[in-house]
């Protein structure tokens, strides 16, 4: 081996070094470092392909249409737009092997308070209740079917909803009127109250059937219709439902 | 075998592999039927229908594997409450926690509301710039996406993010974010929290496209972007945007 050096001189021996040295460092950088760590465009679709690779969780709502009846039940009730897997978790497994993976059924309050416990920062109009009144301890499922959720049975009384305006016309002289005697209520109020609602009476003659001067009604405070009050309906000054003395 | 032919023959071998290796690489890296040339993706946010019931929060995180911990967030929602003597809170709401404890009075409450966060995937991203290393970059679609490989866990991009839209994820010791579900959007799927939001809050499409649910959104809305004054040109964009939000 010292023979095989000793036939070239010194200095070769050195550049032959350094030339190796280069050629080694190059084909390190060339072969062994992985090329997503040199070029851009190699990088960027290794990343993509990692990304793109990661397994699926939540499977989406048309998948569970498929074999469950519920979802037709669900897809005309208030939780339409609400997808199974809100409530029910993730459940791509459970779309792929049926029998042996099951997602949640989430059966205590705490699921349903989650969305429906009142909050002042919620939108107004969002269906909220205070768990700790409205029948505490007792599983939201008990009344409420959570794939068409509504009140347990529509309200027989407008108090059920109306409990402020219920309240201060029991201590009004008003309090032996029917709310259904100044107020025509269509069905549907009590289905869909914000879009179907109570009449309220639309002229000065309404009230002037008891409280006009030529009412047959006895005990009633009794004005001129034609000139009391002249343009105004009479409920824009006068609060049917409070007690008043004027 | 001769010293020199042992060497040239390993050599030659080495250059094949690398060869190889380069095309394995690319043809793994070919998505099919998808071409990101043709989406242009974007998130509308109703701040209106937000109930901050924090379904999101936990959809991301089981479809992404994000830390259960609460300070290790891909999307987060933000409740604000503006008090009648013009105190603003801002809380990030952790589903976890029951929300029977309310720090406010209702009666000091001017307004509140719930405002979800996530990445806005800016036309102009800062965490993009100021990586050292190139690890993120915005995809042809339009995502941010961080890759995890080259990331060197600097934090850089952390602190450039003006929407603190990025964290450390405690177990690869590297910067991770909202990537819009890129593993489920190149698959036709919504991105998780859009899938479970109960109240359609979170609108997903195509920027570009005339005919979607998120350009009705912005056709039918007034929107607004967070921080427009910083022109990152954010692709998340809000209608019901409240001043005080930062």
């Amino acid at each position: 081996m010292k023979n095989f050096f000793q036939r070239f001189p010194d200095s070769l021996i050195r550049i032959g070094a350094v030339f190796l040295l280069f050629v080694s460092a190059i084909l390190f950088v060339r072969f062994i470092i992985p090329s997503s760590l040199k070029n851009e465009e190699e990088h960027v679709k290794a990343t993509i392909e990692r990304e793109t690779s990661r397994s699926v969780r939540y499977a989406g709502s048309d998948v569970c249409a498929d074999c469950h009846e519920e979802y037709n039940v669900k897809k005309l009730g208030y939780h339409r737009n609400l997808s199974c897997e809100t409530c029910h978790g993730p459940a791509k497994e459970h779309s792929e092997n049926p029998t042996e993976t099951k997602p949640v059924v989430p059966k205590k309050r705490e699921a349903c308070s989650l969305c429906h416990t009142y909050n002042p920062s919620r939108p107004t109009g969002f269906p909220q209740i205070n768990p700790v009144v409205h029948n505490p301890l007792k599983p939201c499922v008990t009344c409420h079917n959570p794939h068409d959720p509504k009140p347990p049975r529509v309200p027989q009384e407008c108090q059920a909803c109306h409990a402020e305006i219920a309240r201060t016309k029991a201590v009004s002289p008003h309090v032996q009127l029917e709310c259904t005697t100044c107020h025509t209520v269509p069905q549907q109020h009590k289905v869909i109250p914000r879009e179907v609602k109570a009449s309220i009476p639309g002229d000065r003659t309404f009230c002037g059937k008891c409280h006009s001067k030529d009412s047959p009604a006895k005990e009633t405070p009794k004005v001129d219709i034609s000139t009391h009050g002249e343009k105004y309906l009479c409920w824009q000054c006068h609060y049917p439902h409070m007690p008043e003395v004027e | 075998m001769k010293r020199r032919k042992f060497i040239e023959r390993s050599l030659v071998m080495l250059a094949q592999f690398g060869v190889m290796g380069g095309i394995f690489r690319r043809a793994k890296a070919e998505l099919k039927d998808y071409d990101p040339s043709k989406h242009y993706y974007g998130m509308g946010i109703q701040i209106n229908k937000c109930i901050g019931c924090g379904k999101c929060v936990e959809a991301c995180k089981a479809e992404n594997g994000v830390p259960k911990e609460p300070f290790f967030f891909r999307t987060w929602v933000e409740r604000y409450v503006i008090k009648k003597d013009n105190g603003v809170t801002v809380q990030s709401i952790d589903p976890r926690i029951e929300r029977s404890y309310e720090a406010f009075a209702e009666k000091d409450i001017l307004r509140s509301f719930f405002v979800p966060k996530l990445c806005n995937q800016c036309e102009n991203p800062p965490c993009v710039q100021v990586c050292p290393v190139g690890a993120t970059f915005k995809t042809a679609d339009g995502v941010i996406l961080v890759d995890a490989d080259r990331c060197i866990g600097c934090r850089y991009c952390i602190q450039a993010c003006p929407y603190g839209a990025r964290y450390l994820n405690p177990e690869t010791e590297t910067a991770d974010k909202c990537t819009f579900c890129y593993h489920r959007i190149t698959k036709g799927l919504l991105p998780a929290c859009v899938e479970v939001c109960p109240t359609q809050a979170r609108i997903f499409g195509d920027v570009k496209s005339n005919a979607s649910p998120l350009a009705r959104f912005k056709r039918m809305n007034k929107i607004h972007v967070l921080k427009p004054s910083l022109n990152t040109e954010p692709k998340v964009t809000y209608s019901d945007l409240d001043g005080e939000v930062r």
